[in-house]
């Protein structure tokens, strides 16, 4: 048991990390990765949701969904909680922790797009539809590992903009060419395995 | 900027090369990167992707008076992930490998920021018949970019193109192009490349 909560843990944070190796919210991450600030605080904003979505639709899925037959229906009733929950957490924050909100506020919306949200989801009811708590741990550090490659690719976004980069390449391809670099780190990785 | 005098073939050559959604406005990087590992991975994104688009772009359209201004996003959704569905369930119905090949990225459409970005900037102040059309042109455009995309992936990283050897085992692919790196770094020369040409034009 504990072993395969680390094993989760581990492989949601590294070795399947969300942006570096499956693909998910790479819009984000290439658009919100200019300054580590800002990076930090898109991060926060996404785990916070990520979380809530994990635990929102396992229980809808579980309760609803699969007792009717309905799962055709996950992809819809999945993007609808996201978009309603992200409607609410802004609402939330603005009236009970507006330093917070002011702080986050400006990501709120663009979470909803995320692919990163919808793809944890339904990667949760097909990885682990029995399972309550580890669908929310690795909905938490899916999250983590985002906002870690997302964290990095700042530090290393704002050294670059010292450098003299030949001028078609500034910005978006110099972004590319650095993700790939550290996608083959994070291949590094990938030897790990804890408990199978 | 008349949208209802611009002639429908223009419209279509908008959305394949002027504002192409991959190469030009950088929309929906995930499925760029992700199912380009080969060339029958990025048709078969790129035409799910596209008729999605078409759909939602066209009943978006036609409902455009009916919406109310304030929860239009949220109706868009709903438009476009109902299409979502009805792909999903077809490809799982008559392309199996497909569908396993490209995984969740196919449920994962109805977050591609190309769909909505077009129903929010083209659909909702357009008539039907040319929101259809954006829809072919933005669709082919996204398609035409896989393709470019997935072809070079598989050539280098597989040495097959359409699942055919190429080099007959005489020279040793590289595996890395199919792999995540490749996807970042080809796509980032890509860019580059077509930004070089672009200035050049301009004549600078």
């Amino acid at each position: 048991m504990v072993l395969q909560i680390v094993s989760i843990m581990l492989s949601a944070l590294l070795t399947e990390n969300f942006v570096m190796v499956k693909f998910y919210g790479i819009c984000p991450f290439l658009g919100v990765s200019k300054k580590v600030e800002t990076s930090i605080g898109m991060g926060m904003a996404v785990t916070f949701v990520m979380a809530l979505a994990s635990a929102f639709t396992w229980v809808v899925n579980k309760a609803l969904l699969i007792p009717f037959g309905l799962d055709y229906l996950q992809t819809i009733s999945f993007i609808l909680i996201i978009a309603g929950l992200v409607q609410f957490v802004e609402m939330f924050m603005k009236k009970s922790m507006p330093a917070m909100y002011n702080a986050l506020g400006i990501y709120l919306p663009l979470i909803t797009t995320n692919c990163a949200v919808l793809g944890v989801t339904l990667l949760n009811v097909q990885n682990y539809p029995d399972n309550f708590i580890f669908a929310l741990l690795y909905g938490i550090f899916a999250a983590l590992g985002f906002t870690l490659a997302m964290v990095l690719m700042a530090g290393i976004r704002e050294a670059l903009d010292e450098r003299a980069v030949p001028e078609s390449f500034r910005g978006f391809p110099i972004t590319l060419l650095t993700a790939g670099l550290m996608a083959i780190a994070f291949m590094g990785f990938s030897g790990f395995s804890i408990g199978g | 900027m008349a949208n209802e005098k611009k002639s429908a073939g223009s419209v279509i050559m908008n959305g394949i090369l002027t504002e192409n959604p991959t190469f030009m406005q950088l929309l929906g990087m995930c499925p760029t990167l992700a199912v380009t590992t080969s060339l029958q991975n990025g048709v078969g994104m790129g035409l799910s992707a596209a008729a999605v688009l078409v759909c939602s772009n066209f009943l978006i359209s036609l409902l455009r008076k009916v919406i109310p201004d304030k929860v239009r996003i949220a109706a868009y959704i709903v438009i476009i992930a109902a299409f979502v569905t009805i792909i999903d369930m077809s490809l799982q119905a008559f392309l199996p490998d497909l569908a396993s090949s490209l995984g969740l990225f196919i449920p994962l459409i109805v977050v591609n920021c190309i769909i909505l970005a077009r129903a929010e900037a083209f659909a909702s102040k357009n008539n039907p018949f040319m929101s259809a059309l954006d829809g072919v042109g933005m669709g082919l455009g996204f398609t035409g970019a896989l393709c470019i995309i997935s072809a070079i992936r598989e050539i280098l990283g597989a040495g097959t193109i359409w699942g055919i050897p190429l080099y007959g085992g005489a020279i040793q692919p590289m595996g890395i192009m199919i792999m995540a790196p490749g996807g970042f770094i080809v796509l980032g020369l890509l860019v580059g490349t077509i930004n070089f040409i672009v200035r050049k034009r301009k004549g600078e």
